[in-house]
């Protein structure tokens, strides 16, 4: 149940997406977000599709793995879906009841909607899913560096970023282990009603806090033992480099946007 | 009153690239009364097979039957199994919650849907089974020492009256004064309530001690499972999958080849000894004959 989530979790696999610099993908996925909210029409959704498409392909990320992720957001898409599709207002009207109204705009923005969450949850997962965390902080830190000089602290940022991702599997085991040794003594987890289900987290969630707070005072005490105090000087194992890869992607990705905007400058159809 | 276990196999996360097989074909019968070490270096594949025994993990294949009912059957009680297979974790310590040491033993019989004076009294019991000072019933758990939480997390799944009880390595992370404390303990629980008791470990010294039958796991699937000085005799095999024969084994065989006629299966000290001295006697006999 809770292994489903596939947010931040990272698919081991030997692909030309894994390898690229983390700070491509970084990028890349912003492009990727803003085209999905600028293109217009259905020729700038074909070239998305298929620029998602290919870049799943490439990944050799199963796409069975992918779509876990969706089943998450169910009800969210529903939820939109049902929204947009009766309250926008539009010029041919099919059926009105009340303020409620199914129009030919409720009907493209409803599944416009639906397809751009999808899409979303696809294109991010793929990069979480093909980058492994401590790569990821370490492109997000070395691309947001620049902010140092406003006083944002960036690495300390991306230093608890890394810590609170490296300690997500760690919880998940260990409510896992609690789970089964509450369970061993009789716990009940799945029936009753909402109120008797919240209080039979209580043996649950106690043990969790109390080994979550033990948890963090031993990494602090053992970050202190090394030395650790910021990032000021520090060095890197293996600093990021760019690549003869990571140059071409930063063309293609550009050159994606550009197509995306092109269509929805040339055929805006049937968004208008 | 038995658990068979009937070609089981067991892996984690199916279907993805994580899989691993943690237990293969696995064929055990355990009796009534019987008190078993299963012993095996990490990852072999220990905690996933006593897992099973209570049904928190189901096999991907395979059959438990517990007194001859098949666990997997749709009607078969789980709650009632896991009140007769009782299963103290590894750091059981960590999933105490209770604000009084009281009411964190009275956890596992309530959840059984006893009335409050039964619970009280199963408690009250348990406590004092493990040797729990009464002074202390009333304090928060969180204030003991590693020692005591382990004893107080014990008697959580004792107060549940177990007709087997697993543990899942008891003495990982205490000292020798207390991991001998807590193994007699459990040695004389099996005595005095008799109980089946299944003590996983790592530890053989441990083991040869108490246990009268040893069940060793090497990459998910049973590699030996005899008494201890059946398995201890296969020593040289033991070396080569990470584990290893208690420390008197080795003494007696490096004995033997110097010449000196010493009993091999002796697995304690207390047995090593007898028969070095019993052999230190025959020698000198002859020599003055």
């Amino acid at each position: 149940m809770i292994r489903d989530i596939t947010i931040g979790q990272f698919y081991p696999a030997d692909s030309v997406i894994h390898k690229l610099d983390p700070r491509v993908k970084l990028f890349a996925t912003m492009i990727y977000i803003i085209a999905l909210f600028v293109f217009k029409g259905i020729l700038g959704l074909g070239i998305i599709t298929l620029f998602l498409a290919g870049i799943i392909r490439m990944s050799k990320v199963p796409f069975k793995f992918m779509t876990k992720g969706l089943k998450a957001i169910v009800l969210l898409l529903i939820i939109t879906s049902v929204f947009n599709l009766l309250a926008t207002p539009g010029d041919i009207v099919f059926w009105k009841w009340g303020s409620l109204q199914i129009t030919d705009k409720g009907i493209i923005n409803s599944v416009l909607m639906t397809i751009r969450l999808v899409y979303l949850i696809l294109g991010t997962s793929l990069m979480t899913l093909t980058t492994t965390p401590n790569q990821l902080t370490d492109g997000l830190e070395t691309a947001l560096k620049p902010l140092n000089k406003i006083n944002v602290p960036v690495h300390s940022i991306a230093m608890m970023m890394s810590i609170a991702l490296r300690f997500i599997p760690i919880l998940i085991e260990e409510t896992d282990k609690i789970m089964k040794a509450q369970m061993a003594r009789g716990a009940d987890f799945e029936s009753g009603n909402l109120i008797q289900k919240a209080k039979s987290m209580v043996p649950l969630l106690v043990p969790l806090f109390v080994s979550a707070f033990r948890r963090a005072e031993d990494l602090a005490m053992a970050m202190e033992a090394r030395c650790y105090n910021g990032g000021e000087g520090r060095t890197k194992m293996k600093p990021l480099k760019y690549g003869k890869c990571d140059y071409i992607s930063y063309g293609v990705v550009v050159g994606f946007l550009v197509l995306v905007i092109v269509a929805a400058v040339l055929l805006p159809f049937p968004q208008g | 009153m038995s658990i068979i276990l009937d070609k089981v196999n067991f892996s984690y996360s199916q279907e993805t690239a994580y899989k691993i097989q943690a237990l293969k074909d696995i064929n055990l019968k355990i009796e009534d009364g019987e008190f078993i070490g299963i012993i095996g270096h990490t990852g072999s594949g220990k905690s996933t097979l006593i897992q099973h025994l209570n049904g928190l993990v189901k096999a991907t294949s395979g059959g438990i039957y517990f007194n001859g009912q098949d666990i997997y059957d749709e009607d078969f009680n789980m709650k009632e199994l896991r009140s007769k297979v009782g299963l103290v974790f590894q750091y059981p310590e960590h999933q105490l919650f209770e604000t009084t040491i009281f009411d964190d033993v009275c956890f596992g019989p309530k959840n059984l849907g006893l009335d409050k004076k039964t619970v009280e009294l199963r408690a009250y019991e348990a406590l004092r089974s493990v040797g729990f000072p009464e002074a202390l019933y009333f304090q928060s758990p969180f204030d003991l020492s590693g020692g005591q939480k382990r004893r107080v997390a014990i008697a959580g799944v004792l107060a549940m009256k177990p007709e087997v009880l697993i543990l899942d390595e008891p003495t990982a992370g205490l000292d020798p004064a207390g991991r001998d404390e807590i193994l007699d303990l459990i040695s004389k629980m099996h005595k005095e309530l008799a109980i089946t008791v299944i003590l996983v470990s790592h530890s053989m010294e441990d083991v040869a001690k108490y246990v009268d039958r040893i069940i060793v796991m090497n990459q998910g699937s049973v590699m030996y499972d005899g008494t201890p000085k059946e398995v201890f005799r296969q020593y040289k095999y033991l070396e080569e999958v990470g584990l290893a024969a208690p420390q008197v084994t080795y003494l007696m065989h490096e004995l033997h080849e110097k010449g000196l006629p010493v009993n091999l299966d002796a697995t304690t000290v207390e047995e090593a000894k007898e028969s070095i001295l019993c052999a230190l006697r025959n020698n000198e006999a002859k020599r003055l004959q």
